[in-house]
C-alpha cells in the first residue's frame, strides 16, 4: 500500500507530532508514504484572496507530482486537505481550467489521482479490522471525544465524512479498544485564528468546546487538524488564566492514539510536545 | 411631546442607488441573494455569531436591500472564519463564505480600514509562499509584528514553542527551480488579462 504524502507546512513546525506519529504509524503498519519531493504550500485561505487560479494552481503542482507517479495523495492537515481536494474537483470538472492550470504549473495535470485525508487512509484503505488486529495495548477504558472541526466535513462536495455526525474517528477509537464518547461539538469550528488576533472571541469559542468535552465525561480529545490542536491544546493554559477556568483536557492527534495502542513509544510519537501534559492520564490507564 | 426616534431607513432609496453594487457582488461571489428566504439557519449555527454586529442572515438581507455602506463597514465580514457551517446547512444553498470573501475584497478596495491587519497577514503569508515555496512561520510572525506594531503580541512563539521544537529559526526553501514563483507570476498575468476559466 503506497501513497504520495503531503505533510503541509504546519507539520514541519507547530504540529510536528502529527507528522512524527503519522510516519511512525505508517512504518509500523507497512504503509508506504512517499513524501512528494519539494512539495509547496497549498496557499491555505490566502491564495484565493489574490486569484482563483492561484488557489487551484498551488495545490495542483503537488497533485501533479503525485499523479506522474500514479499515486493517490494522503493529506494530514484539514486545511490542506480541503484546498487540495477543491483543486482536484475544480480541475476535474472543467477542461478549460485543466488546460490553464497545466500551463501555469508547467506540468500536465488531469486530476486522475485522488486526494485522501489521512483518516481515510487508515480507516478505509488500511481498514478497521486490520487496525484492531494490530493493537498491542488497547485504550481500555479511555473515553475519547472525536473532534472533526470544519474542513474535513464541509462543504459536502469535499467532505470525507458526514457533515453533522461524522463517525470515522469514533470508529478508529473503538477499534483501538477505547470508548468513543458522543458529544455536541464534534463539527463545531475552533475559531481558527481568532485566538491569536481576537482573543476574547477566540477564547470563548474554544472554551465552549472544552466545556462540552468535560460535560460529556471525556478523558481526552482526538483531533485531526493542526489549527484545532493549537487552539485546544496550546491555548488551554491562557484560557484558564483569562476565563478563570480549570481545564486539564489532554488533546491528541488521532495518529498518536493509534500509535500508543500499537505499542509505539511516546517519544517516537512526539507526545511530549503537547502543552497539556497527557502523561498522567496515560500512566493512570497503563498506556505508558 | 414625546420624541419618536426612528430606526427606519429608506429602503427604496438604498435599493435604487445600489443596484449596480448588488449585481457586482452577485457576479463575483456567485451568490444570488434573492434565493435567501431569511430562515436564519445560517446564523443559528455560526460559531462567531455572538461577536458579530450583523448576523449572517442580516448580511444577506442587507445585500437584498443594497445597503452597500453598512455591508462594507460591517465587523461581521472580518469575523467570519470560513467554517462553511452556514453554507452546509442553508436550505437554499447560499454560499455565504464566498459572499463574505467578496465583501472583504470590496471593503478593502473601497479603502475601508477595518480589515487592514488581516490583509497584511495574508499578504505576508503569500510573500513567504512565493519566496520559499512554503510558509516560514517565524518570519511571518516577526514580519507581522513589525509591520502591524501589535496584534500577534503573544504570538505563537515564545519559549514554549521553541523549546518544543515547534518553530524553526530559519526558513526552508524548496528546490523547485523557481516553479512556484512562476505560478504566482502566471496566475497574476491571467487574472489581469481576465483569462481565468
Ligand atoms: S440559511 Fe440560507 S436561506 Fe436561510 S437565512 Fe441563511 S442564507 Fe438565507
Ligand atoms: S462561514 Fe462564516 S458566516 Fe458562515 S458559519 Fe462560518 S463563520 Fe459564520
Amino acid at each position: 500500500m503506497k501513497f504520495a504524502y503531503y505533510p503541509g507546512c504546519s507539520l514541519n513546525a507547530t504540529s510536528i507530532e502529527y507528522n512524527l506519529s503519522t510516519k511512525a504509524l505508517a512504518r509500523k503498519l507497512e504503509i508506504e508514504l512517499w513524501e512528494i519531493p519539494q512539495w509547496n504550500c497549498c496557499g491555505a485561505f490566502y491564495a484565493q484572496k489574490k486569484s482563483r487560479l492561484l488557489a487551484v494552481a498551488l495545490p495542483a503542482r503537488n497533485l501533479a507530482l503525485a499523479e506522474r507517479n500514479g499515486l493517490n495523495v494522503a493529506v494530514n492537515c484539514a486545511a490542506c486537505y480541503n484546498k487540495l481536494k477543491a483543486a482536484r474537483e475544480a480541475v476535474k470538472t472543467s477542461v478549460e481550467l485543466q488546460k490553464k492550470v497545466s500551463e501555469v504549473i508547467e506540468m500536465e495535470y488531469i486530476a486522475s489521482n485522488d486526494v485522501l485525508s489521512i483518516i481515510e487512509v487508515f480507516e478505509r484503505e488500511y481498514g478497521l479490522d486490520k487496525i484492531a488486529s494490530r493493537v498491542e495495548k488497547p485504550l481500555a477504558g479511555l473515553k475519547v471525544v472525536s473532534y472533526y472541526g470544519c474542513l474535513l466535513v464541509r462543504p459536502a462536495e469535499l467532505a470525507m465524512d458526514d457533515q453533522e455526525d461524522p463517525q470515522s474517528l469514533d470508529r478508529i477509537v473503538a477499534a483501538l479498544g477505547g470508548i468513543p464518547v458522543d458529544w455536541s461539538q464534534k463539527v463545531e469550528c475552533c475559531g481558527a485564528f481568532h485566538s491569536t488576533y481576537n482573543a476574547a472571541t477566540g477564547f470563548q469559542i474554544i472554551s465552549n468546546i472544552l466545556a462540552a468535552a468535560v460535560e460529556a465525561g471525556a478523558d481526552c480529545v482526538a483531533c485531526a487538524c493542526p489549527v484545532c490542536m493549537l487552539n485546544l491544546d496550546m491555548r488551554q493554559g491562557n484560557i484558564n488564566k483569562v476565563k478563570k477556568t480549570n481545564f486539564q483536557m489532554p488533546v491528541f492527534y488521532f495518529t498518536e492514539l493509534m500509535g500508543l495502542a500499537m505499542g509505539i513509544s511516546p517519544k517516537e510519537l512526539g507526545i511530549k510536545k503537547h502543552f497539556i501534559d497527557p502523561q498522567p492520564l496515560l500512566k493512570a490507564r497503563n498506556l505508558l | 411631546m414625546e420624541k419618536v426616534r426612528s430606526n427606519l431607513i429608506s429602503l427604496n432609496a438604498a435599493y435604487a442607488e445600489n443596484r449596480g453594487f448588488i449585481e457586482e457582488i452577485r457576479r463575483e461571489s456567485g451568490v444570488n441573494e434573492k434565493d435567501c428566504y431569511q430562515c436564519g439557519k445560517c446564523s443559528a449555527g455560526c460559531p462567531v455569531a455572538f461577536a458579530m454586529d450583523y448576523m449572517p442572515r442580516q448580511v444577506i438581507r442587507m445585500l437584498q436591500l443594497g445597503m452597500k455602506e453598512e455591508l462594507l463597514r460591517a465587523r461581521t465580514i472580518w469575523l467570519c472564519v470560513n467554517c462553511v457551517a452556514c453554507y452546509t446547512r442553508c436550505p437554499q444553498n447560499i454560499d455565504l463564505p464566498s459572499l463574505m470573501e467578496t465583501l472583504r475584497k470590496k471593503s478593502l478596495e473601497n479603502g475601508i480600514s477595518t480589515g487592514k491587519q488581516i490583509k497584511l497577514f495574508g499578504d505576508l503569508f503569500l510573500w513567504s509562499v512565493k519566496t520559499f515555496g512554503r510558509v516560514f512561520e517565524l518570519g511571518l510572525i516577526l514580519g507581522f509584528n513589525l509591520k502591524s506594531k501589535q496584534f500577534f503580541k503573544d504570538a505563537m512563539l515564545g519559549l514554549p514553542m521553541l523549546s518544543r521544537g515547534k518553530i524553526s529559526i530559519l526558513p526552508h526553501k524548496i528546490s523547485d527551480g523557481g516553479a512556484v514563483k512562476r505560478i504566482f507570476a502566471r496566475a497574476q498575468e491571467a487574472e489581469l488579462g481576465g483569462d481565468v476559466p
